[in-house]
């Protein structure tokens, strides 16, 4: 018969300790366990340097106990080691063929993606202002201190929210209507491919290495730039 | 009871087509056993070592479609050794020999030879569709002989096999007088074919709703078929590469504009940034879309992509897409059913790091209808499988994969059995799942109790005892596939339940705890399963003693009995 209280299914958050009873061993690392020789391996993955974890050593116990532990060496990537590609046989579980895609132009993709240099300097324009200026964009960390800028610019008249809600806004469509409804002015951007988007539609970092124009236009004459459900909705309205 | 006259009974069976079904029909009484046998068209055969054809045909004279599966999954990963089985030829050539009307026949992870191709065209004069998947050991030779013998083909669709590719002319082995083509699939192959024919054949093709090409086939040729076949519904497309100012690349814009009923897209296996601008036209009315082989499509562009994709279904994706654009996905694609993220890391892609669980709780929440979920990953928390469980209850499809595959919750370092047994609490139609990170024997204990539905479970670097297979051999009373990698399970969970194998399809282990002696043992005993033992490419040494651990098992029930076409290398118990 199973014991129930074994069943006992926490959904909250874990983080209190884990039933100890004499069925499940959970011991305090989490319980590492026997590999047979044939799959000992170090899994150093090559991800990118953001993965702190990469690096799982296991060691090779021909126990026959069932529940031995085995203590995770150091999980901090040891320099000493070179980055091993380490290959365990099968994983990450993905077929042949698709592995066998070799992309040619990836690489080419890549190199048009650098920028040149510290600045990028892009002219904005706005609706019935009669000069342009050039900002640098990469003078700014974020939405919101390009927003301020371009407020401070062109003073005379009283741009949208774009600031660091303005991603966000994104995903909110009746935020976004609310914008592309009033009389505020949105900014817009022509990116690399030639598209014209509404500032705020990528992440900050994507902006800065795509942006090669700016041009802040009534909300109302930026809603064909707004991602179709939103075009919907206004239609409707 | 018989209250109605067996004609009639025909009649109403003819309604029924789940095979699960049909097979429930056959077991009422024997008069509707004789009626269901004699009436049956489709018939899957799940492991084509689990019956002999002829049994089959016996049975099932009236068949005109058959679906064999061969090697077990994890053969598409390399864990099977080459050579290891799965022929084709004695199924076709026992079906040539008999009266049988072939029409149909779909093989997944099967070894096909030109030979039965050629046997296969030759002997079916009806024969209309052939639907090839993860299969290998054909060539281009074969293919045409299938083109030139088929005169009703309606189907010819390969998917991700391995073909030897002659870079002949297959494809003008279609005759003039076939018209009858509704589907073609060739994005697999790798050579080259004569691109005046395939827009013949397309030209002369009326029904045609579904052309795949592969990565030979250049723009200017698509944009010439698409002329031909406005009326296409799914389309994969090649090579992608042109100078988006240049005029073939006008042309095709204007082309595809044209093509108001398709829903589908996939390919891309050569494409520049900039270039997919053109397909723009079509993006509102699709419901499928794989990009997943498209290495060449920034971030970006993905996003720019998606954000004209409202009514998207099906959508496969490679992680550079990233947690924000599955964001993207999320607030624009509300009819999403089934999403797979594959990883980039595989072809030597560095860039932003892939998914996380930011981009799976983002879909749990906006894609409501989401049921099948495949998704490559860097890390998982507990927190985040909870919210999606909470948040997609009608998941049947869970497959997770992090690709670091003992990774623990990031947040709390924990296992993450507590988010896996949510999504088992939660989804109660759940049938096939995949786990992934660490996990103790607890996330089994949890799916033996909950996943009542569950089919197929794929099991990798887990659990700390063979409680842990145990759990799961207990509570899962429709488990019919079970497939377990590098985990501490060994003869007691093995040996605990040995009439439970019968009641599946099969059983991997590979690289566990399991011994020769057990193997001997349960094989012994059950005489209606095969147990297989198989090492990489070295001939199993059947003296050494019982004690030893075995690289890899694999059994499935049977009622053929041993087989007589496996290698050197593999030992049938």
């Amino acid at each position: 018969m199973i014991n129930f209280e074994e069943t006992e299914l926490r959904l909250g958050l874990p983080g209190g300790s884990a039933s100890d009873h004499g069925e499940l061993t959970l011991k305090g690392s989490g319980g590492k366990r026997v590999f047979s020789e044939t799959a000992s391996v170090d899994l150093k993955l090559n991800l990118s340097s953001n993965n702190d974890s990469a690096s799982v050593s296991t060691t090779t116990e021909k126990s026959k106990e069932k529940t031995t532990t085995v203590e995770p060496t150091a999980r901090a990537n040891d320099p000493a080691k070179p980055p091993a590609k380490a290959q365990v046989v099968g994983w990450p579980p993905v077929r042949s063929f698709r592995k066998n895609i070799v992309n040619v132009q990836r690489s080419n993709n890549e190199e048009g993606e650098k920028s040149g240099g510290g600045v990028a300097f892009v002219k904005v324009s706005m609706d019935g202002a009669p000069y342009l200026r050039k900002v640098d964009i990469k003078l700014y960390k974020s939405y919101q201190e390009l927003s301020d800028a371009l407020a401070k610019m062109f003073s005379s008249f009283t741009i949208g929210k774009c600031g660091s809600q303005g991603m966000k806004d994104f995903m909110n469509e009746t935020k976004l209507i609310d914008l592309l409804n009033g009389s505020d002015y949105v900014p817009t951007y022509e990116d690399k491919d030639g598209d014209w988007m509404l500032v705020g539609d990528v992440p900050w970092e994507m902006f800065v290495e795509s942006c090669k124009r700016l041009r802040i236009m009534k909300g109302s004459e930026a809603i064909g730039l707004a991602p179709r459900a939103v075009e919907k909705c206004k239609n409707r309205s | 009871m018989n209250i109605f006259p067996d004609e009639v009974i025909e009649q109403i069976f003819g309604y029924v087509t789940s095979q699960r079904d049909r097979n429930a029909l056959s077991l009422v009484c024997k008069n509707w056993h004789k009626l269901e046998r004699c009436s049956r068209k489709s018939v899957l055969i799940g492991n084509c070592y689990s019956i002999s054809p002829e049994r089959v045909i016996e049975r099932f004279p009236e068949l005109k479609s058959l679906t064999l599966k061969g090697k077990p999954h994890f053969a598409d990963f390399n864990l099977v050794p080459h050579g290891w089985g799965g022929f084709v030829y004695p199924w076709i050539e026992a079906l040539a020999k008999t009266k049988v009307d072939l029409e149909k026949l779909k093989l997944k992870r099967m070894v096909v030879t030109d030979e039965g191709l050629e046997l296969l065209a030759r002997s079916f004069m009806n024969f209309k569709s052939l639907v090839l998947l993860s299969c290998e050991g054909f060539t281009t030779t074969g293919l045409a002989a299938i083109a030139a013998n088929c005169r009703f083909l309606r189907e010819l669709d390969l998917q991700e096999n391995e073909v030897d590719d002659h870079k002949g002319q297959w494809l003008s082995c279609f005759p003039d007088c076939c018209t009858s083509l509704v589907s073609l699939n060739f994005a697999c192959l790798k050579g080259e074919i004569n691109l005046g024919a395939l827009e013949r054949l397309v030209a002369r093709s009326p029904n045609l709703k579904s052309l795949r090409l592969n990565h030979t086939v250049p723009l200017s040729a698509l944009q010439r078929i698409l002329m031909q076949a406005p009326q296409l519904v799914d389309l994969g497309i090649g090579s992608f590469i042109h100078d988006p100012h240049s005029e073939v690349y006008t042309r095709l814009k204007n082309t595809i504009i044209k093509c108001k009923s398709m829903t589908s897209l996939s390919g891309f296996f050569e494409v520049l940034p900039g270039c997919l601008r053109a397909i723009y036209p079509v993006c509102m009315n699709l419901t499928a879309l794989n990009l997943s082989y498209a290495a060449g499509i920034h971030c970006r562009e993905l996003i720019k992509l998606i954000r004209r994709c409202g009514k998207l279904q099906r959508l496969w994706i490679m992680d550079c897409i990233g947690d924000y654009g599955l964001g993207v996905v999320a607030s624009t694609c509300k009819d999403l059913q089934e999403l797979r993220v594959f990883p980039s890391v595989l072809i030597g892609l560095n860039g932003p790091a892939g998914v996380s669980e930011k981009g799976l709780v983002a879909i749990s929440m906006g894609c409501t209808k989401l049921h099948s979920l495949l998704y490559f990953c860097q890390q998982m928390t507990n927190a985040a499988l909870i919210t999606v469980a909470k948040n997609c209850p009608n998941c049947i499809r869970f497959r997770l994969c992090i690709l670091d595959p003992t990774k623990p919750d990031p947040d709390t370092l924990q296992p993450l059995d507590e988010g896996f047994g949510a999504i088992v609490q939660s989804c109660k139609q759940l049938r096939r799942l995949s786990l992934s990170g660490q996990l103790t024997d607890r996330v089994f204990l949890y799916i033996g109790v909950y996943a009542e539905q569950l089919e197929m479970l794929s099991i990798a670097f887990a659990g700390q005892s063979d409680k842990g297979m145990m759990y799961v051999l207990n509570g899962c009373k429709k488990l019919r596939k079970l497939e377990i990698r590098d985990s501490p399970f060994g003869d007691p969970a093995l040996l605990t339940d040995m009439g439970k194998y019968e009641t599946m399809r099969s059983l991997w282990m590979s690289s566990c705890d399991v011994t020769i002696g057990a193997c001997k043992a349960l094989a012994e005993k059950m005489r209606r399963l095969n147990v297989e033992i198989f090492n990489e490419n070295e001939k199993v040494d059947c003296s050494v003693d019982g004690g030893q651990k075995v690289q890899k098992m694999y059994l499935y029930r049977t009622l053929a009995g041993r087989r007589n076409d496996a290698p050197e290398h593999v030992w049938i118990l």
